[in-house]
């Protein structure tokens, strides 16, 4: 039953109880740029890109809950300069090299750049220097590539209760760590079948022997901007899951 | 049609694999359209060893080394429009791999430990290039003006952005033509 209204750039929405922002505008279908969300998880409100403004307050759209008659700006020139300079900061401080990527045309964080129209990453390099590890069978994990949305950490907590994965550190230290005395996925309990595997929103964490199965110009975001197929058909979070 | 009217474009490849350079050459007959428009000045097409005073200077490559900065300090100077074109200027692409490792661990690889190698040593002539520690894009060292994505761009990204800034408007690449590899 619906609780009350809400407009988003002019255009009325309804909500049901309990509903966040983001949870009512997908409902709706509309697209609010995310990287950090996962409708099939707790919100995270980490990584900044759905902050929306609500009656002149900026708030991220995953954790703020619809009230009554909130006036949101969503997809606003200034709101997506902001969403842009995320986009660049999160590239310039890992190491994203996307002709090298397996993941490249299927990556979220590359269609953020496409949609928001990124030509460059603008700051300074920081080129950090990242662990890969190839020690499992059937997962890469290239910590080049992490965003640290902690996607793979709430997957492996929440759905394959497994506690695989996790964050340490502070700032600009922050690493992906994994759950094993040696420190290598291999001495984890992961399996490939894992919903952490498929959860990574970027090329952090791969299925071995999957890339560059779909040719390039037919990869996801190819053809249409991250966001089209919930903006077009009102389908919940087409892209969530392409392991 | 007298060459001193049109504008001049430079080309040049610094940390790169010229594989822009090849896809601005898949243009195709439109080769022929951009020659109507434009006077080639220091390209690898002209042999020209020094950039002059030129409309628009396209930069392919990341910067790796003096000699790259000393090419594009050279590029700046003289183009009154600078374009990073590609991964490697934009980002440092591939040759950017290289700054997860110190150099000489990357020497030792190529010279010392590849395969079939036997009492390798590093170069050390005082005419090469002094090596960065860092391969990086070229706005971290110059201003660009503009920013042309891919690895490579697309020649229609090429011809769409040239076309575009020959004609005295602001480039605007659809979506189909930005991408990053």
């Amino acid at each position: 039953m619906s609780q009350g209204h809400v407009t988003i750039d002019g255009e009325e929405v309804s909500f049901e109880p309990g509903q966040t922002l983001m949870e009512a505008a997908t409902a709706a279908g509309i697209y609010i740029p995310r990287l950090c969300h996962h409708p099939e998880f707790v919100p995270h409100g980490s990584c900044k890109l759905c902050t929306v403004d609500v009656n002149g307050r900026h708030v991220a759209a995953c954790t703020t809950p619809a009230t009554d008659r909130q006036r949101v700006q969503n997809n606003t020139p200034e709101l997506n300069d902001l969403r842009r300079s995320l986009i660049q900061m999160l590239f310039v401080e890992g190491n994203h090299i996307c002709p090298a990527c397996e993941k490249s045309g299927n990556c979220q964080l590359q269609a953020l750049g496409y949609r928001l129209t990124m030509l460059s990453p603008h700051y300074n390099h920081l080129f950090p220097r990242r662990e890969v590890d190839a020690s499992h069978p059937d997962v890469l994990l290239d910590r080049n590539r992490c965003i640290f949305c902690e996607l793979c950490v709430r997957a492996s907590r929440d759905v394959d209760g497994k506690h695989v994965f996790g964050l340490s550190g502070r700032g600009i230290h922050t690493q992906l760590i994994v759950n094993a005395a040696s420190g290598k996925l291999r001495d984890t309990d992961l399996a490939v079948t894992d919903k952490a595997v498929t959860v990574c929103p970027v090329g952090a964490i791969l299925k071995k022997r999957q890339g560059f199965a779909v040719p390039i110009g037919r990869r996801l975001y190819d053809r249409q901007p991250i966001g089209m197929a919930d903006a077009r058909s009102g389908q919940k979070n087409k892209e969530r899951d392409h392991g | 049609m007298a060459e001193s009217g049109k504008p001049r474009l430079a080309t040049c490849s610094l940390a790169g694999c010229f594989g822009c350079h090849m896809s601005l050459l898949d243009i195709d007959e439109r080769l022929f359209d951009l020659v109507e428009q434009v006077v080639f000045d220091r390209t690898p097409l002209t042999d020209i060893k020094h950039c002059g005073s030129s409309e628009i200077g396209l930069v392919e490559g990341g910067v790796c080394n003096a000699e790259n900065v000393h090419v594009l300090k050279e590029f700046r100077k003289h183009c009154r429009i600078l374009v990073a074109v590609g991964a490697c200027a934009i980002t440092g692409g591939v040759p950017a791999i290289r700054n997860s490792f110190d150099l000489r661990e990357c020497f030792d690889e190529v010279y010392h430990y590849g395969v079939g190698l036997k009492n390798g040593m590093i170069p050390n002539d005082p005419e090469l290039p002094l090596p960065f520690d860092k391969v990086h894009p070229i706005y971290e060292v110059v201003k660009v003006d503009y920013f042309l994505p891919g690895c490579p761009p697309p020649a229609d990204a090429f011809w769409v952005f040239l076309t575009d800034i020959l004609a005295g408007r602001e480039p605007a690449l659809p979506y189909s033509l930005v991408h990053y590899d």
